[in-house]
């Protein structure tokens, strides 16, 4: 049985090993190619002239992920406060499940609502076509919070009851306890919800592509058409052929690169909360 | 000390109460949304007919026949895998750099883009192994994506049950095996089915990586070869090329209730095993 | 059923750190031997060795031998997993599995029998009478037994363990966690049982092992101090740390 066991494990480890592997083979001789510089940094993505410079898109998902996450980690974590330490239990206990419930919404319905409700509003009361870096942001913050509020319940959850006891005990009000005691204890684990959350909305392809516009130019305001990397593979790929693709292929693993010094750096976070205790 | 911390306090909730109804708002607003304009389209006609003139008129059966087609797939696929990977793990080795490092790139793979994903869906199952935009890429595809998720909750669900079990176990002359299968696995089965549920939710939801690995074809999958679509292709078509929004709220919406309602049962199964179990 | 247990020269170490040492010790069947002595003196490593608990801890080995009717259970060709039906253990915390009394019962039976094993009600009824547990639970058996309070979930303990027909049963302290009616039940039973097999009782209670053992061993910091007869060891020991123990000048 041991030996069985040995045989699945290895046979699922090697075919996610195959993916990291295959992406980079891919992708990394047009980075040697071309050029990181003027892959990267470059702003004339024409790929009929043979120009594959992904900057705007680079800048683009930067300001993107930026405004998501202003607007979603401090509703995110004011939530997840407002849940443990000022809400009864049980009202907790229906409401985390609910929220977690909505994550599990696909992405592509917010992208709707986003094109069908957002946009309008925004090309109504702020101008521009609608469909916009704004547009982006807003929704992909929406699209966060689940997993910011979510994870950063657990981390306010996990800490001691004694902690929390021992300050009541001196005097201090709920607040002051939460702002003083509670949340710097939680401070690594909200952390790493963040910049778990950042991963996503850094990953989140269908809903951008709906509601940003995809126009490759760097923006010059937040109601401004965008495109991200991943709209722009998305969006490309069906159509592009040899140094084309292979130019997607690099932007995947520049994205895959991004993606993983963020989960390294959350999982660092992580490991500091258990290291100081 | 110019304020006084009740008042502090009370402002401090205000805020944060604010927030809190804020977002609660919006994601309720969004389910709210669809559902109102979806659910009248939805009828019996809607679920079972097929699609009529690329989706303008008709139902949407293919599509959901596609999406269970699919899910299935990548659970059967994914879920021995992952499980047995997370009892390897954690039962047959040592805690060690090794298991760490393994762990991690779970992780890892956990959080990479879902385009990614069909980029290598594409490449190597579409193309060179030649399956052709197929229910069998699809799945494969989809397989990989969720077994990280599989892996990693299995993993802690195992974790959790208390080691005081084992030695129970152990000490009446039970097998590392039987351990596993007759006390560990049925108690972490709650986690277990946790992981397993995320991952339906993510099949059901995800929509860039099928594209390029099953297609888009409306008609009924003959058999694993052929291309299929899911609700959220179908949904993401529909509206992306404005075919008809009508119909689109109603594909939506019944991606929404398909998702609600495996979260549901699956919140239900497991209060059940809990109950039975205390 | 008796058994001769026959330590020899019996050493365990943890890393480089020496639990028990140079252990030599006679345990005479069909009698409850009582193990004393202060905490970190060796009596649990000492039982956990009997049935090779000890080996699921990384980093220990083990010197010397541990005779079970003749036979070194430490040898090559001996079956941790048989051996463990053989001697079994209560431990000091209550844990019963989280299944029905039923089935908790029936755990360790149906381990070694193949597929289609049978139940046999009377295995159950047996063990259960045989733990004093057996009129309290008659008709809930397929309840959950997670529902018992905490004395009845020793009792079960005890019923689990003895449903394999063990040749030996070990007791880690336990009724560390019990009140003194669920103790004194268990106390009772034990005095029964020792008359079908053999009993090796830790206890941080000395009044508990001179109430109920027939034979007493003092350890002190992984080594056995003085082993002989209860009445003995209590009234007039042979080591002067022995009888400081048991005044209570240390421990």
């Amino acid at each position: 049985m041991q030996r069985l066991l040995l045989a699945v494990a290895f046979s699922a480890l090697s075919a996610l090993l195959l993916i990291a592997i295959f992406i980079v083979s891919q992708g990394l001789p047009f980075i040697f190619r071309y050029g990181f510089k003027e892959f990267l940094f470059s702003s004339e993505w024409q790929p009929q002239a043979g120009k594959f410079g992904i900057f705007p898109m680079v800048v683009s998902t930067l300001w993107v992920t930026l405004g998501a996450m202003v607007i979603g980690a401090p509703l995110g974590v004011a939530g997840a406060i407002f849940l443990t330490e000022f809400v009864p239990r049980p009202v907790m206990g229906i409401v985390k499940p609910a929220i977690e419930l909505l994550a599990g919404i696909p992405s592509v319905v917010y992208g709707f609502i986003g094109v069908m409700v957002l946009a309008p509003l925004i090309r109504n009361h702020l101008g521009g076509p609608g469909l916009s870096l704004l547009a982006g942001s807003i929704i992909l913050g929406i699209m966060i919070l689940p997993t910011i509020i979510s994870i950063s319940i657990d981390s306010i959850m996990a800490v001691p009851k004694a902690y929390r006891e021992g300050s009541l005990a001196l005097g201090a009000t709920v607040w002051q306890t939460v702002r003083m005691v509670t949340l710097p204890a939680a401070r690594s684990g909200i952390a790493a919800s963040i910049i778990l959350a950042m991963g996503r909305a850094i990953g989140e392809t269908m809903a951008v592509i709906m509601v940003t516009g995809n126009s490759v130019k760097i923006p010059g305001s937040v109601l401004e058409p965008v495109r991200t990397l991943t709209a722009n593979i998305a969006l490309e790929m069906g159509y592009a052929t040899g140094m084309h693709r292979q130019a997607l292929f690099a932007t995947g693993v520049v994205l895959f690169v991004v993606i993983m010094i963020l989960n390294f750096s959350a999982s660092y976070v992580m490991r500091q909360r258990k290291a100081r205790r | 000390m110019k304020l006084d911390p009740k008042h502090t306090q009370k402002a401090a909730v205000a805020v944060l109460g604010s927030a809190t109804l804020l977002t609660l708002t919006a994601l309720v607003f969004i389910i709210g949304f669809v559902l109102q304009k979806g659910l009248p389209v939805l009828s019996w006609a809607f679920l079972t007919g097929s699609p009529q003139d690329m989706g303008r008129a008709g139902g949407i059966f293919p599509a959901i026949a596609g999406s269970a087609a699919l899910t299935v797939l990548a659970v059967l696929l994914a879920a021995p895998l992952g499980v047995g990977t997370a009892v390897y793990l954690t039962e047959y080795t040592r805690e060690s750099r090794m298991t760490a490092i393994i762990r991690f790139g779970a992780d890892c793979l956990a959080g990479i883009p879902s385009i990614i994903f069909g980029l290598f869906g594409f490449i190597l199952f579409v193309t060179i192994l030649k399956m052709g935009w197929s229910l069998l890429a699809g799945g494969l595809t989809l397989s990989l994506m969720i077994l990280p998720t599989i892996i990693r909750t299995t993993e802690e669900a195992i974790k959790a049950v208390p080691v005081s079990y084992r030695e129970v176990s152990y000490s009446l002359g039970a097998t590392r095996w039987q351990t596993v299968y007759k006390v560990i696995l049925p108690n972490a089965l709650p986690g277990i089915l946790t992981g397993v549920m995320l991952g339906v939710g993510r099949s059901l939801g995800e929509t860039a990586a099928v594209i390029f690995t099953a297609g888009s074809s409306l008609r009924m999958p003959a058999s694993v070869f052929d291309s299929v679509r899911t609700m959220a292709v179908h949904f993401y078509l529909l509206a992306r090329e404005g075919i008809s929004a009508e119909n689109a709220y109603g594909t939506a919406a019944a991606l929404i209730i398909a998702v609600l309602s495996v979260n549901l049962l699956a919140y239900w199964m497991m209060n059940r095993m809990i109950a039975k179990r205390t | 059923m008796t058994a001769k247990i026959s330590l020899i020269d019996f050493s365990v170490f943890c890393g480089p750190d020496p639990l028990l040492q140079n252990v030599n010790m006679e345990i005479r069947g069909n009698q409850i031997l009582g193990v004393i002595g202060p905490s970190g003196s060796g009596k649990t490593t000492l039982l956990r060795s009997l049935n090779r608990m000890n080996e699921l801890q990384p980093g220990f080995r083990t010197g010397g031998q541990v005779l079970l009717a003749g036979e070194d259970v430490y040898g090559r060709d001996y079956d941790a997993v048989s051996l463990r039906k053989k001697v079994g253990m209560v431990f000091a915390m209550p844990v019963p599995l989280p299944m029905s009394i039923h089935e908790n019962i029936t755990y360790g039976p149906s381990l070694s029998a193949g597929q289609g094993w049978k139940h046999d009600e009377a295995v159950v009824e047996k063990s259960l009478k045989a733990a004093f547990l057996w009129d309290e639970v008659k008709d809930r058996l397929n309840t959950p037994a997670l529902r018992l309070s905490g004395g009845q979930q020793q009792r079960l303990c005890l019923a689990r363990t003895l449903a394999l027909e063990p040749e030996v049963i070990l007791l880690d302290e336990p009724c560390s966690g019990l009140d003194p009616v669920s103790t004194a039940r268990i106390e009772e039973a034990l005095t029964i049982l020792k008359e079908r097999y053999t009993v090796i009782l830790v206890t941080n209670n000395t009044k508990q092992a001179a109430r109920v053992a027939d034979r007493t061993a003092f350890f002190l910091m992984g080594r056995l101090v003085e082993e002989g007869a209860t009445q003995q060891i209590f009234t007039a020991p042979k080591d002067k740390r022995t009888s400081d123990y048991i005044t209570g000048r240390f421990g």
